[in-house]
């Protein structure tokens, strides 16, 4: 049995979690096994969703109401030791990430991050995964009989998928947390940058905090996430966690579109493994331009509210 | 005193699996950071013939850019409440330089765990060791490294010492035997409230990229003569390899667009990229 840990946000499932659940159905199909999705806490989502994605079963476990790692760790190494599962696929997000390591201790399993790709082997476990902020790929070995597989947000891509229903279960459980929630503070309206699938980004070519207006503009044609370089989000001229680069965010987006940014290697380490990326620059000599598919020469202002509109008249 | 270790961690785990808590003095903290010797940023990466390991030849080494804002912070409370600051590394020799910047930047004393960093949870599981073996009230990691990125380290640790984690933090204020800590969740932050001890990892807003303390040259000639000692591994087992390493192939040729020809670009995002 495979098992997926199938992450709410707000009682919904992400992208990233149908991800990791075709991720797993992929797995059990190659093993002739099944993969079991688990739910913790309180889901307002249809769990049938889990199914329509390759889940053979779902487990919804009741109790904790907010994520806490050692608590869902918990839980689902419980899971894992009960039906003697020899892999568990999370994915990376921020959640995923304290989770599986948790998780690999608690179910005494060895732990391998930021997977690109379906196995290599399963006997032993071989996968191919990112290295030195994806500067590199590693091939890596599973030593132990048990492996938690994390994945990397949108590196898999979500296939259209529609299979049959899920057996379902629930069950309740009363695992202790070690820290508790007071309050969550969220900025309203923004999407994930790892989970983005476009993202518009600026630098220090947009002279001002005050410029970024049409930085949105352009974001909210394409329905795209906001992004930065480091300059601009150590100044305080956009909020850290717009921050993409090898000390901030590592972007895996279809469409990445840079504005006024040099790119230097520590920038394009957060951004290599975006599928396309445009860069718009006033300074032909940009390094950034590299590492694009497609380059504009232009002073930003001007290109951009004409790029705007020539996608809103496209999108029309 | 770490011929010893072996016997003390093991009784000490033991103990804090059945709900021990030692007598702490919160008035002080005694902080373990946890430090790891990465590439620089700017490092071209290359691998070697056999394509088996990073080509270390030419590459800067220095400590993990998210260890430093664990490091600054550990300094701003020692200097705040008291104790001692300690930095751990597990690596061979060659990551003692790394090591002697933690302590040029002000942590008081120094521990390299001698075995090679493998895995994240054989990692975790050295760091356990050292942890339980100097009774630490706070330990500060980097939510993560930038080789490897898995963000693994400081989850995995706290479960093994059964203590609370708050990763990726971005604020942390004690007061007594508990904290409240910001972790960063998408979109937005949480507040928690938890007891000490316990792991953070580290990332800029735990302190501010201009509060970063950066060597001095009395911290310098201070770190030459601070005890740096070299502790036996326990011998945890890596649970994976590294089989092979390759470069990602790059991209072909930019295609430049005329910036009077936004059409053109907005036709070939569509059909040739498709991602529009």
């Amino acid at each position: 049995m495979i098992l997926v840990f199938a992450e709410t946000w707000n009682g919904q499932f992400k992208k990233s979690t149908f991800e990791a659940v075709q991720y797993a159905s992929a797995c059990a199909k190659a093993q002739g096994t099944q993969a079991l999705a688990v739910v913790i806490g309180p889901a307002s989502a249809p769990v049938e969703s889990l199914g329509a994605h390759g889940a053979d079963k779902v487990l919804h476990l009741h109790g904790p109401e907010q994520f806490e790692t050692a608590q869902y760790a918990a839980l689902l190494a419980g899971v894992a030791q009960e039906l003697n599962s020899s892999l568990i696929v999370v994915s990376g997000t921020a959640n995923g990430r304290a989770l599986m390591g948790a998780l690999s201790v608690r179910a005494e399993a060895s732990a391998i991050s930021n997977v690109t790709a379906l196995p290599l082997s399963y006997s032993p476990l071989r996968v191919v995964r990112g290295a030195f902020s994806s500067k590199g790929i590693e091939t890596c070995e599973s030593r132990l009989p048990r492996s938690v597989i994390g994945l990397i947000p949108n590196a898999i891509g979500l296939k259209d998928y529609s299979d049959s229903d899920a057996a379902f279960e629930d069950r309740s459980t009363s695992e202790t947390a070690r820290a508790t929630v007071l309050e969550q503070q969220l900025a309203s309206g923004s999407i994930a940058l790892p989970e983005a699938d476009r993202v518009v980004s600026a630098g220090r070519g947009m002279k001002s905090p005050e410029n970024w207006g049409m930085i949105e503009e352009l974001a909210k044609t394409l329905g795209a996430a906001t992004a930065c370089s480091k300059p601009v989000s150590d100044i305080g001229w956009r909020p850290h966690r717009e921050h993409v680069g090898q000390t901030g965010i590592q972007v895996n987006p279809q469409l990445y579109i840079a504005i006024g940014i040099s790119g230097a290697i520590q920038h394009l380490a957060g951004v290599s493994s975006s599928k396309t990326i445009v860069v718009i620059n006033s300074d032909p000599e940009a390094p950034f331009f590299k590492a694009a598919d497609y380059g504009i020469v232009g002073d930003a202002f001007d290109v951009v509210p004409r790029l705007t509109a020539a996608i809103k008249k496209y999108l029309n | 005193m770490f011929k010893d270790r072996k016997n003390t961690a093991s009784d000490l785990k033991f103990a804090y699996r059945l709900g021990y808590k030692p007598p702490r003095n919160y008035l002080s903290m005694k902080i373990l950071v946890c430090i790891s010797h990465v590439p620089d940023t700017t490092a071209k990466i290359q691998f070697t013939a056999d394509a088996s390991a990073l080509d270390a030849s030419g590459v800067q080494f220095v400590i993990n850019p998210y260890d430093e804002f664990g490091l600054t912070r550990a300094l701003q409370l020692n200097e705040q409440l008291g104790g001692t600051v300690t930095a751990v590394t597990v690596g061979d020799a060659s990551v003692e330089p790394t090591l002697r910047k933690a302590l040029a930047i002000g942590a008081h004393d120094a521990v390299r765990v001698d075995a090679l960093a493998l895995d994240p949870i054989q990692v975790a599981r050295e760091l356990s060791a050292v942890a339980l073996a100097g009774a630490y009230d706070l330990i500060i990691c980097g939510q993560e490294s930038i080789d490897y990125n898995g963000g693994i380290v400081p989850a995995a640790l706290a479960e093994i010492l059964g203590w609370p984690v708050v990763s990726p933090c971005i604020g942390f204020d004690p007061a007594g035997g508990r904290a409240k800590a910001s972790r960063e969740i998408d979109g937005g932050k949480e507040i928690l409230d938890l007891a000490l001890p316990a792991v953070l990892g580290a990332k800029k807003g735990l302190v501010e990229e201009s509060e970063l303390r950066i060597p001095n040259m009395r911290g310098i000639m201070s770190a030459r003569t601070k005890p740096l000692i070299v502790t036996a591994p326990h011998g945890a087992n890596p649970g994976s390899a590294a089989v092979s390493f390759t470069k990602p192939a790059g991209k072909s040729a930019v295609q430049m667009i005329d910036a009077q020809d936004l059409d053109t670009l907005v036709q070939k995002l569509h059909e040739e990229a498709k991602v529009i």
